[in-house]
């Protein structure tokens, strides 16, 4: 009864899983087809691959991708740990409302702030790369700190006070004990910071300016002229290498607790 | 002893930030929303709601992500009670591999959909070499139902895992214990303790399908339009910044309304929603 359970189980989550790789498995295929046709199969070739460095329009908006991605994702991740440190140190009602504000990117649709965000830009700068930049600061700087703060509050404040007791200064007390205590919640809110603003469309098509363009702006103002099979292998490649990120990330946890043992 | 006082001003640059970037663009999408486009005030833009057009939209959009949203759950729960049960200490793997599809572009995922479902397509293809009739739903709502359902069930996923992992499994034990079936304790202790993550599920996958415009686009191929793709094009084909903000504030408060709704089933306070 039990293996039959376990077995159906694993079934459905094969199953939901097959569901979310899917489309990927699809988009590799058409990375090594043969054909500028997206529905005919044309044999196995390489040949996107080779062209891809010398597509420019793809490399520019890779590139401007990247830019935007990795500032954006560092600054929120800044902004953000720093935010969770003085939120847990804030009387409860400050907090409160400090929390019901950075829950409004999260809950608010993706469409309106964008918007918003545009209206305010058209206001008081231009329209360019730096705007997509503030918007994507903006959208996830709240993973950032809801990764963060949870870690904070389940700390003692014991060790701290220990270590400035014993004459540590606030920054090195922060450095040897607040740190490594909350530095898994930094990382993961700063890996969820990238994913959302390298996976965003609807905030950059808004706020971007003219001229500028991510993978995805990109893609969607293509769409017409038909999609460049370059990107095809790029995206590959780009999932080739989180997946191995992954592996990788996982290993290492593994060992370290092969180790602990 | 540690400063508090003074350890609570690392959150001042935080507190400005919320204020330039997500306050007051609200203040200017209201702005919009309420004047004419030469500067006097006027309640037009979000009586256009009431416009024929609009309204099916809206409709449509509530319809669809309505769906969406049951869809999810009713995949989604199973997903998280399997993983939960599969004990697996790293629960930061657990989280990437449903985010690591994020790292294909969205827009080029969706477009694989079209591959996937289109007439001559994947589907077809594997229907028709089992000898069963092949569908044709590519350019229709159940498409773009499939296709949100695809984007946001990552979204119905984690929260439910989560708020299972909280859950003191001594109090399943204690139920079977004492004589409990394990549907009883199913309908009774799981469900009731998972609610928080339930209702976070419903939210952060309501929310994005009520407003989204870009899958209705793609794999709707411009018959199914939803208020995302009318709002879309105020902004972008009919250059009506203050009918286009209108309509916003209006999505704005079904979203708000929603989430208020919410919070009556919900008793509790919480914090982060996806985590």
């Amino acid at each position: 009864m039990t293996k039959i359970k376990k077995g159906t189980s694993y079934a459905y989550l094969g199953l939901i899983f097959l569901f979310l790789y899917a489309p990927i498995l699809v988009l590799i295929v058409l990375s090594f087809n043969n054909s500028m046709s997206r529905t005919v199969w044309g044999g196995f070739t390489l040949q996107w691959y080779f062209n891809l460095p010398s597509n420019d329009t793809i490399m520019d908006a890779l590139w401007t991708t990247l830019r935007i991605t990795l500032s954006s994702s560092i600054l929120a991740t800044i902004l953000g740990t720093s935010a969770a440190i003085g939120i847990n140190r804030m009387k409860k009602r400050h907090a409160a409302i400090m929390l019901g504000a950075t829950n409004i990117p999260l809950l608010n649709a993706d469409i309106v702030t964008g918007i918003s965000l545009m209206l305010l830009f058209t206001r008081f700068t231009s329209l360019g790369e730096f705007s997509v930049v503030l918007a994507h600061i903006a959208f996830s700087v709240p993973y950032v700190i809801f990764n963060v703060l949870p870690r904070l509050q389940s700390m003692s404040d014991a060790c701290l006070e220990a270590a400035m007791d014993l004459g540590a200064t606030p920054w090195y007390a922060f450095y040897k004990v607040t740190w490594p205590e909350i530095f898994p919640g930094v990382l993961s809110g700063f890996l969820m910071a990238f994913t959302m603003s390298l996976d965003d469309f609807t905030i950059t098509y808004f706020t971007k300016g003219a001229g500028v363009n991510t993978l995805s702006t990109m893609l969607y103002t293509e769409l017409r002229k038909g999609i460049q099979p370059e990107l095809y292998a790029l995206s590959t490649l780009l999932f080739l290498l989180a997946f191995l990120m992954l592996i990788a990330t996982n290993f290492k946890s593994i060992n370290k607790k092969e180790v602990a043992r | 002893m540690i400063n508090r006082f003074r350890t609570s001003f690392l959150a001042a640059p935080y507190a400005i930030w919320v204020l330039i970037c997500t306050i007051l663009p609200l203040f200017y999408i209201l702005g919009y929303a309420i004047n004419t486009s030469d500067g006097s005030f006027t309640l037009s833009n979000l009586l256009a709601i009431a416009d024929p057009i609009h309204l099916k939209s809206l409709g449509l959009s509530i319809q669809v992500a309505f769906i969406t949203t049951v869809i999810c759950l009713i995949m989604a729960y199973p997903v998280a009670l399997i993983l939960h049960n599969l004990k697996i200490t790293n629960k930061g793997f657990i989280v990437f591999l449903f985010i690591l599809p994020m790292w294909m572009n969205f827009m080029l995922r969706i477009l694989a959909w079209q591959n996937i479902l289109s007439n001559n397509g994947i589907l077809n293809g594997i229907l028709s070499a089992l000898g069963l009739p092949t569908i044709h739903i590519l350019y229709t709502k159940v498409a773009v139902i499939l296709g949100m359902v695809y984007d946001f069930l990552p979204y119905m996923i984690l929260p439910i895992y989560n708020s299972l992992s909280k859950i003191n499994d001594e109090v399943i034990e204690a139920a079977s214990d004492l004589g409990s079936s394990w549907l009883n304790t199913f309908i009774k202790i799981t469900i009731p303790l998972s609610k928080d993550g339930i209702l976070s599920g419903i939210i952060m996958v309501f929310v994005p399908a009520l407003s989204s415009f870009v899958v209705s686009n793609l794999l709707g191929g411009g018959k199914v339009l939803l208020i995302g793709n009318v709002i879309e094009q105020e902004f972008t084909l009919a250059r009506n910044w203050n009918l286009g903000s209108g309509l916003s504030i209006i999505l704005m408060l079904f979203v708000l309304a929603s989430m208020s709704i919410m919070n009556k089933v919900d008793d509790t306070e919480n914090g982060g929603m996806l985590l």
